[in-house]
């Protein structure tokens, strides 16, 4: 069939357009993501193994049972999930692939701030301007549902290949539900509690700081959860253009036949977004 | 009421009108016409929120606006420190009007003089009970010291003290409305403007919160604009009352002028059920300049005469100087007239009830339970007669019954 309308032509010649007359923009981009990966990446390793499991492993303890450190009560809440911590990670080491799982973590935690420092502030200004909700949200649906593989394609174009592609692909896959649960969460705060704010003078800065925000924080830190998640099942997407960690093993184990290492890195990648979803999402629920 | 009119005028609101809807300024000129709300809804879409509204707020009074759901009472609160953008009219406070306000005048009526205290409270759930009670302050940007330290004062004046770590979830209704009340006293403003503040709250619960109000506005002489759906909490708290029905005020005076004196059928018909006992004086039941006599110038004779021409059997009797002095019996005078006297001294009873005008029917019944005489309404300041309260007008008050019934009633009592 002939075509009639050549649109993909038109996206490429301006995205070409956009890659020549922004390329400082671009390096500038590469170069600082690269650079905080590369830093973050050498942070974590130079931490032993053995202190590394024991600030996480207190890390979780401590999101699940708050101020009961070390009470009967709290012992029982978070036993579990230390218990899981501890022997999750162990098994990440013991198989060899601990390199791997901070290369992993150090990509999702710099895309998730990325995502978060990008969502937060839309998320506030599509709760609070109807114009601007109208234009975010299409184009949030158009995000989520394009296929995460073609992110890949532009980041490649701009980025090359390497972590910040990766990152970049990430960033814009798991950036939706930052936004759309930010913006939730301040549509939800009971109008009655902004009304008694405003009656007794506060301005919309005070408004947005002192009531909104505050009150739709566990619903913000449940979308900081989803980006969380989301940045991790990109992981695998994400080595195709280079990015290191336990996506690349995955890659590697479809393209050598290797079920060993499929199923090693695969759970590795698992027991990552475990713990991470709960450490989040107790920290989501304490409010 | 002559000492209202000396009394200084708070918050006067003049023409006051809301129209909710697009095509406000076309529904504005029908209403300026007398169009009616029906009329205007079916051409411009508009909703009258509230039709011309018109009244003062003295100072230290507490004004209660009370009317049914979609009366706009709770609109026209919102329209004092403009929560509602009022279409048109105005309201002057202090010499100025709000409805003029540009943003940063507006901010500080709102900050410095009017607080506001919610049916749903609207406590921040994230803040703990003294963080709640300093939110106006800390809104207005005042030290944290110095904010809590007002809190704790203002937490204490609502008997909240020792709660202050607790977050309002922990609270019960009534608990949680008296940081709402702490909130708004502890900004220090001079008026409170209370929307539905004891509505959500339990029967028992909101009668102690009416009084505590009472107690604190005893002390601190507020000027309280209140707004209620209840007669009853009306009657109670109000030093008047506005009665609204569908944005239009009906009716504007105390408690005693509404029930004796509905403006309309449908101010009477709320005031049906109300326990009108508590609320109506003796004031308002006595007949002023009765017939009297005068000791020391009507001897027996004299009383006989007046007492044939009114057809009655007993008579207040006065001194010189005016002052009530008890009755007389037609038998007792009979009596002295036989006996040539010719002075009344021997026959006035003194032994006898009287009562002040502000006595309510509730207090005077237990005084004409053995008596048949009228019960005599005397100044407090200075004993001098006003009026006689008779039984019949008391037993009509208090029954509801007919006059002719009341009179049977009053025959068969006497015959048993």
């Amino acid at each position: 069939m002939d075509r009639i309308i050549d649109l993909g032509k038109y996206i490429e010649i301006g995205i070409n357009a956009l890659e020549k007359n922004f390329s400082f923009l671009w390096s500038a981009i590469d170069d600082s993501i690269s650079w905080t990966v590369d830093q973050m990446n050498e942070l974590l390793l130079s931490i032993p193994f053995v202190l590394f499991l024991g600030i996480v492993t207190f890390m979780a303890y401590y999101a699940k049972t708050g101020n009961k450190l070390f009470t009967r009560e709290g012992v029982k809440k978070g036993i579990g999930l230390a218990l899981f911590v501890v022997s999750g990670l162990f098994l990440i080491y013991a198989m060899g692939y601990w390199e791997e799982a901070i290369y992993t973590t150090t990509l999702v935690l710099v895309s998730t701030f990325i995502a978060l420092i990008l969502g937060i502030p839309f998320g506030i200004l599509s709760a609070r301007n109807k114009t601007a909700d109208m234009i975010i949200r299409p184009i949030l649906d158009f995000m989520q549902t394009m296929p995460a593989f073609v992110y890949l394609i532009p980041a490649i174009f701009f980025f090359s290949v390497g972590n910040t592609p990766g990152i970049i692909a990430t960033v814009i896959f798991s950036l939706p539900p930052a936004v759309r649960l930010t913006s939730l969460g301040i549509k939800n705060v009971q109008s009655d509690v902004i009304e008694a704010g405003r009656a007794f003078g506060a301005t919309e800065n005070q408004i947005l700081y002192k009531i909104q925000l505050p009150l739709a924080m566990p619903t913000i830190l449940t979308g900081v959860n989803q980006v969380i998640l989301l940045s991790l099942s990109m992981v695998v997407i994400a080595s195709m253009v280079g990015a290191k960690g336990l996506g690349s093993i995955v890659y590697q184990g479809i393209q050598q036949n290797d079920i060993a290492k499929g199923f090693e890195s695969g759970l590795g990648i698992v027991i990552l977004a475990i713990i991470l979803d709960r450490i989040t999402q107790s920290i989501a629920n304490k409010k | 009421m002559t000492e209202s009119n000396e009394r200084k005028i708070k918050l006067e609101v003049k023409d006051l009108t809301l129209i909710f809807g697009k095509r406000k300024k076309e529904a504005l000129a029908m209403l300026e016409k007398g169009a009616s709300k029906e009329a205007i809804l079916k051409k411009t879409k508009c909703t009258v929120g509230i039709n011309k509204a018109s009244f003062e707020v003295y100072e230290g009074e507490v004004f209660v606006v009370m009317g049914l759901s979609g009366s706009g009472k709770s609109t026209l609160i919102r329209c004092l420190n403009r929560l509602n953008e009022p279409t048109a009219g105005q309201v002057f406070f202090k010499d100025h009007d709000i409805t003029r306000e540009g943003n940063k005048e507006l901010l500080n009526t709102r900050r410095y003089e009017m607080s506001m205290v919610f049916q749903s409270f609207g406590l921040l759930p994230h803040k703990t009970i003294l963080e709640n009670a300093a939110f106006g302050l800390e809104l207005r940007g005042e030290p944290k010291e110095e904010r809590e330290k007002k809190a704790m004062t203002a937490l204490e004046t609502v008997g909240l003290k020792g709660y202050e770590e607790q977050y309002p979830s922990a609270m019960s209704g009534g608990m949680q409305q008296r940081v709402g009340l702490a909130r708004a006293l502890a900004n220090d403003s001079e008026v409170l403007l209370m929307d539905e503040a004891f509505s959500a709250l339990d029967p028992l619960i909101k009668s102690d919160m009416q009084d505590e109000l009472l107690q604190i506005q005893s002390k601190l002489k507020k000027t309280i604009v209140f707004i209620t759906h209840d007669l009853d909490e009306a009657i109670k708290l109000g030093d008047r009352i506005v009665i609204m029905k569908d944005g239009i005020i009906e009716q504007i005076g105390t408690a005693e002028e509404i029930l004796t004196n509905p403006a309309s059928e449908y101010v009477e018909a709320f005031t049906e059920k109300v326990d009108r006992k508590t609320i109506i004086t003796a004031e308002t039941l006595m007949f002023t300049k009765p017939l009297l006599l005068q000791l020391k110038k009507d001897g027996p004779m004299q009383a006989i005469r007046k007492m044939r021409t009114a057809s009655l059997n007993v008579l207040p009797v006065e001194d010189e100087n005016r002052l009530f002095m008890g009755y007389v019996w037609l038998q007792d005078v009979l009596k002295l007239a036989d006996a040539k006297e010719s002075h009344l001294d021997k026959a006035l009873k003194t032994e006898v009830p009287s009562v002040y005008k502000d006595y309510t029917v509730e207090e005077m019944l237990p005084l004409i339970s053995n008596h048949n005489y009228p019960l005599a309404v005397v100044d407090r300041d200075n004993g001098k007669l006003l009026g006689l309260v008779t039984q019949t007008s008391l037993i009509i008050e208090a029954t509801r019954f007919g006059d002719e019934e009341v009179k049977e009633l009053i025959e068969i009592a006497n015959d048993i």
